[in-house]
């Protein structure tokens, strides 16, 4: 039901593209993620929840957005078109395609760990499933988010013992209002980045609940005991370098292993990911009764050939997603200043 | 057990110098002697021999985490790291081991495993894993697969033991040389306040020299340094007291045996002689290619035909100690002068030698010598202030090793492979190629010289021109072309190219050239014969 073209995965029979990296006509759009989120389409469908940051996101493109809440359907050339909750980040879909009574889920970014930011993903029964793999391989498994929080908040303390600022790095869109809900605000004043302020006032007026923040400025960072959350471009910037003594970290699946964290260099690296780690993506896989799964961006190789060997019919799917990149990136106020998003440059 | 590894977690979360001198003071300060005496031993870097067969513990934690042999090596090739691979793989369990002392834990259950049948190996790691968790495991591992290694440096060890116990920095050092064995006993000699106790057989610290990264000229005038050739051997110190010869490698080893024909020589000496030098291969008055030098290095017994196919010399720059004296706080001048008498008065014939210095009195003379050190088949140049007395360790300001420029070659990326430690998961290690007619041959492998950033971008590079997998190695499509620097060329009857080059490196990526830019097979050859060129 779903193929990959030049401008990305298309349904011949409804004629619409789901996450194009290339400017297309009709586009239905799991998360507004740069990856997934093109500029420059005739129409964008997305999760109602996710309307707002999709709007933030396409700056010009926004009239062109359309909502549809959550498990409502609608029939686009006779296929029958429904947006489940993904979890990844707030408005995060995936996108289930029926016709003939064939059902594919096309999705996206997920993961299936609790967060208060977001509608959980729930499994949705099909015969095709698409799924991501960035982090496909046995050594990723996450430790309890509970317990990550509870990290952050003493290393937040130890900072405020020391009289110094600290650093927290994550992606302003998803990630950082994910710290945000996990933080300890009696520890002390949260401030947030540019970058991160604009996504977390969306957040905000969609509805979720996050401590209270300021907007970062130097004057304000210098009163010691503040934690600032700020995208991963800003290590290392002179942005940071004005708020004088200070502690860095950085949350990302990825600082689960030793040589990516100390490649990082942050004073910390928080195990968070807003992906399923290796259980969690075979369990959500049984969950949705797939017999056939489709295996895009990250470690495909393997995962195709575990599914294979446990008895799935399984094969990769060439797409241009990134997943959870361990560089910077993937911030608003980048996107906005190059005027390029990762996909379009990469077509050039 | 806890308290070192959480001393491993401190030293591996801090990068500032304070902090990892903070943590490593703390764990002194509360050490019973038998653990800080282990403890001791890991920090310097001396670690048990791998203690069990890769392969079969790569066996052994697959079973144990449940996952087939090719996933647990997808998964190594991800994390860049065996040990924590298996960290990462094998589940933890909630029976965790009741805490006991790192000496106890060293010498009744790491230790021991180095001496089981693999069957008992086996039993052994499966409940060893059972029963530690988090970084206690990753260090277990660690010193199992013979990797652990720790980020402090000698110096920043004897500094937070100095802090610890008193004692001076240099004494502490001093003790730190040569041989011991990891006791309580020691431990307490080492941090011992009587300092008059330095064993006869140590060698003294070697004194390092710094790079030359300024211009000569900057050095102040030329005639206040005395310029030696530097060669392309094995940094050494000959110790001779007690009517006994030790020769001591700048890595504190003991290379007893392995130079019988410099030791011949050293009995000649005078007890209460202390020699820094220069092993190399030697034959009629000039030294041979540092390839022949390594004929004889990993040889614990050197038979007779490789003693007179490679015959080796000292060539002595420095004198610590005459007549039993410590001379180390003289000045450079008045210590050559006295070596010089001491070599001097060697039978005729024999295998120590002046390292000869070098007459100049201009900068420019400095600069011309630099450039013949090829046909010397040296290095480069060592700069050493006249006034200098010999330091510890490496400092600024007074001894320079001032290298020659090196060689260089642009090549063609062809194959990558991932990395490992902090270059986990990204492909940073390179096999460069050269033109031989309309073929690329692969002649070199580097893997350092790039910046982060240039790393990532080839990472992507490699993942998006990805022309066949074999294992972790990528083979690419021909597109990035690199300077690459080294620092001599032999010919290989083991590289399919012919040559072997020494110390490869990337200098830069020529975002400017294309892959038919490259140099030729037959450029590098040509190299190879000026290299061979007499001098």
């Amino acid at each position: 039901m779903l193929r990959v073209t030049e401008s990305g995965l298309y349904c011949d029979a409804g004629d619409f593209f789901i996450d194009p990296w290339r400017p297309v006509a009709r586009a239905i759009v799991t998360h507004a993620h740069s990856d997934h989120l093109t500029w420059g389409c005739g129409s964008y469908l997305v999760a109602e929840r996710g309307v707002g940051v999709s709007r933030e996101r396409l700056g010009q493109w926004q009239d062109r957005v359309e909502g549809i809440p959550f498990g409502e359907s609608r029939t686009i050339n006779g296929v029958r078109v429904s947006l489940h909750p993904a979890g990844h980040i707030l408005g995060s879909a995936q996108i289930r395609l029926e016709r003939n009574g064939e059902v594919w889920v096309a999705s996206g970014d997920y993961k299936t760990d609790p967060d208060p930011t977001c509608d959980a993903w729930e499994p949705v029964r099909c015969n095709t499933f698409i799924t991501e793999s960035t982090f496909g391989l046995p050594i990723y498994r996450w430790p309890a988010p509970r317990a990550v929080f509870a990290d952050v908040n003493t290393w937040w303390r130890e900072n405020v013992a020391a009289g110094r600022v600290s650093l927290l790095f994550g992606y302003g869109l998803g990630k950082a209002q994910r710290l945000l809900a996990g933080l300890d605000p009696s520890i002390g004043p949260i401030l947030l980045h540019g970058a991160v302020e604009r996504m977390t006032t969306l957040y905000r007026q969609a509805g979720i609940d996050l401590p209270p923040t300021e907007y970062a400025t130097a004057a304000r960072g210098a009163s010691t005991g503040a934690m600032i959350v700020a995208p991963p471009s800003a290590d290392g910037s002179v942005w940071a370098r004005k708020f004088g003594a200070h502690s860095t970290a950085f949350a990302s699946g990825w600082m689960l292993v030793r040589g990516a964290r100390r490649r990082r260099s942050v004073d910390r690296g928080f195990t968070l990911s807003d992906h399923v780690d290796w259980p969690q993506l075979l369990s959500a896989i049984s969950a949705t009764g797939a017999e056939r799964v489709l295996v895009t961006h990250g470690f495909t190789g393997p995962v195709v050939r575990w599914l294979r060997d446990h008895g799935l019919q399984a094969d990769a799917l060439a797409t241009r997603y990134e997943g959870e990149r361990d560089d910077a990136g993937d911030t608003p106020s980048e996107v906005a200043s190059d005027g390029l998003t990762p996909a379009s440059e990469e077509t050039t | 057990m806890k308290a070192f590894a959480e001393l491993y977690d401190a030293i591996d979360r801090t990068t500032a110098t304070q902090g990892k001198v903070a943590a490593v003071v703390a764990y002194f300060r509360d050490a019973p002697p038998e653990d800080a005496a282990w403890a001791v031993s890991f920090l310097v870097g001396r670690r048990p021999k791998r203690l069990i067969r890769s392969a079969d513990l790569r066996m052994w934690a697959a079973e144990a985490a449940d996952v087939p042999d090719w996933l647990f090596e997808e998964s190594y090739a991800q994390a860049g790291d065996l040990a924590e691979t298996i960290s990462l793989l094998v589940p933890e369990s909630d029976d965790e081991a009741a805490e006991s002392s790192l000496a106890y834990w060293v010498e009744h259950q790491l230790l021991p495993l180095g001496q089981m049948e693999p069957q008992q190996q086996r039993a052994a790691l499966l409940g060893i894993w059972r029963t530690l968790r988090g970084s206690a495991r990753f260090v277990f591992n660690k010193l199992i697969t013979g990797a652990f290694r720790m980020g402090v440096s000698d110096g920043l060890l004897v500094r937070a033991l100095a802090q610890v116990s008193g004692v001076e920095a240099d004494a502490i050092s001093h003790r730190l040389m040569g041989q011991w064995e990891p006791s309580a006993a020691w431990y307490a000699r080492l941090v011992h306040p009587d300092t008059d106790d330095a064993d006869w057989s140590r060698p003294y610290p070697f004194y390092l020299a710094y790079p030359l990264e300024q211009d000569a000229e900057s050095l102040g005038e030329a005639h206040e340094w005395q310029v030696e050739w530097k060669w392309d051997g094995i940094r050494a110190q000959l110790v001779r007291r007690r009517g006994k010869t030790l020769l001591w490698s700048r890595g504190e080893e003991l290379l007893a045996g392995r130079f019988p024909e410099v030791e011949q020589t050293a009995e000649f000496l005078p007890d209460g002689t202390v020699i820094d030098g220069e092993l190399v291969a030697w034959r009629d008055g000039a030294p041979l290619p540092f390839s022949e030098l390594q004929r004889r290095i990993n040889r614990k017994t050197i038979g007779k035909k490789l003693l007179a196919d490679v015959p080796c010399a000292m060539l002595a720059y420095d004198l610590l100690e005459l007549g039993g004296v410590d001379m180390r706080s003289r000045s450079m001048q008045e210590r050559r002068d006295a070596l010089d008498a001491v070599v001097r008065a060697l039978p005729v014939g024999g295998t120590m030698h002046m390292s000869p210095v070098i007459t100049i009195d201009t900068w420019d003379a400095v600069h011309a010598a630099r450039a013949g050190s090829r046909e010397k088949r040296a290095e480069g140049l060592m700069l050493k202030r006249r006034v200098s007395p010999y330091g510890v360790g490496r400092r600024v300001g007074d001894w320079y090793k001032w290298k020659v420029t090196p060689l260089t070659v642009d090549a063609v990326l062809v194959y990558a492979q991932s990395g490992h430690g902090r270059r986990a998961g990204l492909y940073t290690d390179y096999t460069f190629a050269v033109w031989d007619g309309d073929a690329l041959v692969p002649f070199a492998k580097a893997y350092s010289g790039l910046t982060d950033a240039e790393i990532r971008e080839v990472d992507r590079y490699v993942r998006n021109n990805t022309l066949e997998k074999f294992g972790p190695v990528r083979t690419v499509t021909p597109g990035l072309v690199f300077e690459l620097a080294f620092e001599g060329i032999q010919e290989s009857t083991r590289h399919k190219s012919g040559i072997a080059v020494r110390f490869p490196r990337i200098s830069r990526w020529r975002t400017d050239k294309l892959p038919r830019d490259a140099d030729s097979l037959a450029t590098i050859k040509a190299m190879l014969r000026a290299e061979r060129a007499p001098a």
